[in-house]
């Protein structure tokens, strides 16, 4: 998907630049624009070093843990699907709430297990279930407190405060969620 | 409401400090050891970086964009939004990068703290990368079959796109 998306950008730019005729132009682009990307990833290694450094105190002091145990009851109420005390439930809520932290590459492994618990689970392997649907929406709605790639860059630009798109984002990112949820639930309702 | 904001961060890290501590962790030595790993993230996504930020100057900056959505001009400059958070929401649910790359490219153009840069801002913010990460975990267990997921993932990055316009419009007008 990202090898043709990629491919698609730089095909289409190219040849649509040149069909209007502004060479110069183009050959800016192509050998001067990587400057900003170099740019971005110098302004996002301190924050990423820094926020991996500190998630990784909130990990190994429990905190992530516990953060996890206040998800749980709620969460336990979203997948009536799955077994009381299911494994499943403990990695979902590890990982929404290593996701909520902004600890993507953390969140990762927990979620993997969750599905693969979930398949356990499952009476067809092939297709899937309740309990896996509800989950990914809910990832994917993207449960994020503090968005610090966000904050970084919007820092390096200057802005005057980078941090005020806090409140906003998790006012969106509700909304997102509940909305996902909803649709979810009306669907898995009508195929009963 | 910005107040709040701005506590947030310096909270949170009060906290993880405070409670590392209460727990008897030392936090100075495990602190040094995440931001090892963190150092190894950024050494893996900055080619990445690298590569989208290529793609998406040369596509935007041949304004094929501004091109193809001559009609939706008048509409998007009553409302401020540029063309560009258009495709930004578009390549969200694909590419976490290629999406930064043109959050930063409307922050060079129009400045962080423009209707447009905020709107960028919470829109990376408040969503994911739905079609990446379905295609990972159902890949992980040989789903093959994912009913309605993908639909309620798009439909649920939809609402925030919209929530996220609105919520801008609404807090810094």
């Amino acid at each position: 998907m990202i090898n043709k998306l990629w491919g698609f950008f730089i095909i289409i730019g190219i040849s649509f630049t040149i069909l209007v005729g502004n060479l110069d132009g183009l050959n800016d682009t192509i050998l001067t624009s990587t400057k900003s990307g170099v740019d971005m990833v110098l302004e996002l290694i301190p924050i990423i070093i820094l926020w991996s450094g500190l998630m990784k105190i909130a990990e190994s002091s429990g905190l992530l843990e516990q953060i996890s145990k206040i998800f749980h009851p709620l969460l336990s109420k979203l997948f009536p699907s799955l077994k009381k005390n299911s494994k499943a439930l403990g990695y979902i809520t590890s990982n929404i709430a290593a996701n909520a932290l902004g600890l993507g590459s953390a969140a990762t492994p927990f979620g993997l297990k969750a599905m693969e618990c979930m398949q356990n689970e499952n009476d067809n392997k092939k297709v899937a279930s309740d309990a896996m649907i509800t989950f990914l929406v809910l990832n994917t709605s993207g449960v994020t407190i503090i968005p610090t790639t966000v904050i970084a860059l919007r820092l390096m630009h200057k802005s005057a405060n980078p941090e005020e798109i806090i409140i906003p984002a998790i006012l969106a990112t509700i909304c997102s969620s509940i909305a996902g949820l909803s649709l979810d639930y009306i669907r898995r309702r009508k195929r009963k | 409401m910005s107040q709040i904001s701005k506590l947030m961060i310096p909270l949170f890290v009060l906290f993880v400090i405070f409670y590392g501590l209460k727990k008897k962790i030392v936090i100075y030595d495990v602190f040094l050891e995440g931001a090892k790993e963190g150092l190894v993230t950024v050494f893996n996504i900055f080619p990445s970086i690298i590569a989208m930020v290529f793609a998406i100057n040369i596509f935007l900056n041949s304004n094929i964009l501004d091109f193809l959505f001559q009609f939706l001009n008048p509409l998007l400059s009553i409302l401020n939004i540029p063309l560009n958070i258009l495709p930004m929401a578009l390549i969200r649910p694909i590419s976490g990068t290629a999406s930064l790359a043109i959050m930063n490219d409307i922050f060079i153009k129009y400045g962080p703290d423009s209707l447009s840069g905020r709107i960028a801002s919470v829109l990376q913010g408040c969503t994911d990368t739905t079609i990446y990460v379905l295609a990972l975990y159902f890949g992980s267990i040989k789903i093959s079959k994912t009913r309605h997921a993908l639909s309620t993932g798009l439909f649920a990055d939809f609402i925030g796109i919209l929530a996220s316009f609105l919520i801008v419009n609404f807090f810094f007008s």
